[in-house]
């Protein structure tokens, strides 16, 4: 299975505020009622972006034209929390998002993004809220995510450096991000390990 | 140097190393659900790949079933997800626990109560709460939708291995506190981001001394903390629960049961971090937040972002304040709360409720409560019955439901409306996790829960029931 490198990320930018973005705020369980990913994308961020009495919608930055056409989506530490659901990424990838940057991520939704060539970078709290301000200040200011360089690049100047495991930067830059075929080619490994395990 | 649990399994497990760098991991044993398997064998259709042993997945229903008239779901979708669960288990040849089967219950209550979760395995589920298979010394952990595909087709996931934390408990538990206010008490002192690239050892007396339903409760919330998995490791207790459950190999028992204890932590074992806690600084505990990390004991008060270290701290105990519509420095207790829940994979066990019911008889709900009790799996259900149990939650005022997740997350009929406020033995409080947007959860034991149900307000368990050491945890 030959996949797409993912090199870079360039796109505009959002920010989300607060910290512990659990993923049943990414994407609330009565969503999640569905055998397929598809349609996903409506309900990312939905109990924010919409008022739960009058239906209406919210001053949430999703909701602000300004940021209508953001694809990276900045925000603060442990985003991701919580559940495995991999409905959390989907649902960003199809409502648009490509890329992230936060002060950390939580494990379970990093991989599952990964796996969705979706890159997921880590800055320090000073470098995201420059970048903010400056998103803020400009929501058409174009954003890099170098996954070559590991470093952050804006239109107006800004560069610093990030973070990402060396495994999921490879993976991403070697086009290996769904790692299905590499694991289905071990298979005689895999039944040699097996057998000395006593219960498989 | 001496080898961790964590490590001993790894190795054991590892088949190779993939081009990226990380561990192809064999994965022992595979648990599945209705929510995060359909679109995997989906996946596995369109590849045009089979489910390569079938005989190490194992599947149940627990996360949509209505917790009355539980086979009949008057939601479409739900009953679209049961048929697919269905179908997919029939196609592939896959044991699932359905219904019928007198063994249905929440995924993480059915592995350990039928045996399949054991020591020294590796376990991978499309839930993050797999972390309570390891109170058997398992190390067990939360994977996406995607890797659920991989566990499926090939019986391995690509992974990074993890630094491990030792947490050492020592000392006595006070009287009215439990497992569930241990684990609380860790999450509120390392943060909820404090576990990420950890998987955390559960050890010290406290441990020992608990039961293995007691040990569960930790283990499960490990991911609360941040750490995708933790354990305990396994010893005389963890044998004698296993011994002559359904899929034990009783046969050669001595041999198995040798096996197991051989992945136990060497006492010379490495470890990246250690944390001593005193059990003694242990108080019965309530969230008072939007993340599990913000606690506090009982007789404490509600914190004052004024008086926060620093200005994220200040605006995230001011954001869950505003959502949560309690006054800074004011004392939990006596916050009224509208609907109480017992259940969920961390609390919805046997001896959850009979410690319960030891307390309940004599009181009553308070007018304008609704207390729902949700036994974890059919048999803890038949468990319960057999005693007497549910007799005493009906007497006192609750309502004794079917097996299922329920109002942990809502994914089936029962929720909260507007912005009710729950008395909750479940493991996540974030905005909106019962159902309704608005909807507010105070995390809890389940005894905790009970004083709540009858106050009509968030209570201190120990007033509220003259309460006696712990039985299950000062044995
Ligand atoms: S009881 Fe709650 S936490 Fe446990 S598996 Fe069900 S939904 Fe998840």
């Amino acid at each position: 299975m030959s996949l797409q490198p993912v090199p870079h990320i360039i796109g505009r930018g959002i920010f989300i505020p607060g910290a512990d973005i659990d993923t049943d705020r990414i994407i609330p369980a009565r969503f999640m009622k569905c055998v397929t990913f598809d349609g996903l994308g409506e309900f990312a961020f939905y109990d924010v972006r919409y008022n739960s009495d009058t239906g209406e919608k919210t001053d949430h930055p999703l909701n602000d034209p300004r940021f209508a056409d953001a694809s990276i989506l900045i925000a603060g530490l442990n985003f991701g929390c919580g559940s495995s659901r991999e409905h959390a990424p989907q649902s960003l990838k199809k409502f648009g998002f490509n890329g992230l940057i936060a002060e950390s991520f939580a494990e379970i939704f990093f991989g599952n993004s990964t796996t969705l060539a979706m890159p997921c970078v880590v800055a320090t709290h000073a470098d995201i809220t420059a970048l903010r301000d400056a998103v803020e200040a400009d929501p058409t200011l174009e954003i890099t995510i170098d996954v070559q360089k590991l470093e952050v690049r804006t239109s107006g100047g800004h560069q610093f450096s990030v973070r990402m495991p060396d495994s999921a930067r490879e993976a991403l830059l070697s086009g290996r991000w769904d790692p299905i075929q590499e694991l289905l080619d071990n298979q005689d490994a895999v039944a040699i390990t097996a057998k000395a395990l006593h219960y498989v | 140097m001496g080898k961790s649990l964590f490590q001993k399994v790894w190795d054991a497990h590892t088949v190779g190393t993939i081009a990226d760098g990380r561990t192809q991991l064999l994965i022992g044993t595979h648990l599945i659900h209705e929510v995060t398997s359909p679109q995997a064998f989906g996946m596995l259709r369109d590849l045009g790949l089979t489910v390569k042993y079938p005989t190490r997945t194992f599947a149940t229903v627990d996360h949509i079933v209505p917790t009355q008239n539980q086979d009949a779901p008057q939601d479409p979708l739900a009953a679209e997800m049961m048929q697919a669960l269905r179908k997919n288990c029939d196609d592939f040849g896959v044991t699932y626990f359905d219904l019928a089967s007198g063994k249905q219950g929440i995924v993480h209550v059915v592995g350990p109560e039928q045996g399949i979760t054991q020591p020294g395995t590796t376990i991978a589920c499309g839930d993050s709460h797999t972390a309570t298979h390891g109170a058997f010394g398992a190390i067990a952990f939360g994977i996406g939708t995607t890797q659920v595909r991989d566990v499926l087709a090939t019986q391995t996931l690509a992974l990074e291995a993890l630094k491990v934390r030792r947490i050492e408990v020592n000392g006595s538990l006070r009287p009215g506190v439990y497992a569930k206010d241990v684990i609380l008490h860790i999450i509120r002192q390392l943060g909820a981001q404090g576990g990420i690239g950890f998987a955390y050892e559960y050890a010290g007396d406290v441990f020992d001394r608990m039961s293995m339903e007691e040990r569960m409760t930790v283990c499960n919330m490990s991911i609360e903390g941040g750490a995708r998995c933790g354990y305990v490791n396994p010893d005389a207790k963890t044998i004698a629960y296993l011994s002559g459950r359904p899929y034990v190999d009783m046969e050669n028992f001595s041999e198995t049961a040798s096996r197991w204890l051989s992945f136990a932590s060497d006492a010379d074992a490495d470890y990246d971090d250690i944390v001593r806690i005193s059990a003694e600084e242990i108080e019965p505990s309530v969230t008072w937040g939007i993340s599990p990390d913000q606690g506090i004991g009982i007789t404490e008060s509600i914190p004052d972002p004024a008086k926060a270290s620093s200005p994220l701290e200040k605006s995230s105990i001011e954001e869950a304040l505003a959502y949560m519509k309690l006054a800074p420095g004011t004392p939990i207790q006596g916050v009224p709360i509208q609907v109480a829940f017992i259940g969920s994979c961390t609390n919805g066990r046997l001896s959850d409720f009979r410690e319960v019911a030891k307390y309940i008889s004599g009181h009553r709900v308070a007018s304008g409560v609704t207390a729902i009790v949700v036994p974890g799996s059919q048999i803890v259900a038949k468990q319960c019955e057999a005693e007497g149990i549910p007799d005493i939650f009906r007497a006192a005022g609750f309502e004794w439901r079917g097996a299922g997740c329920s109002m942990c997350l809502a994914m089936n009929p029962d929720k909260l409306v507007g912005d009710q406020l729950c008395a909750s033995s479940s493991n996540r409080n974030f905005k909106g996790r019962q159902g309704s947007p608005t909807g507010r959860t105070i995390l809890m034991s389940p005894v905790m829960v009970a004083a709540a149900a009858i106050r009509g307000s968030v209570a201190d368990a120990r007033e509220v029931f003259t309460l006696q050491p712990s039985a299950a945890v000062a044995s």
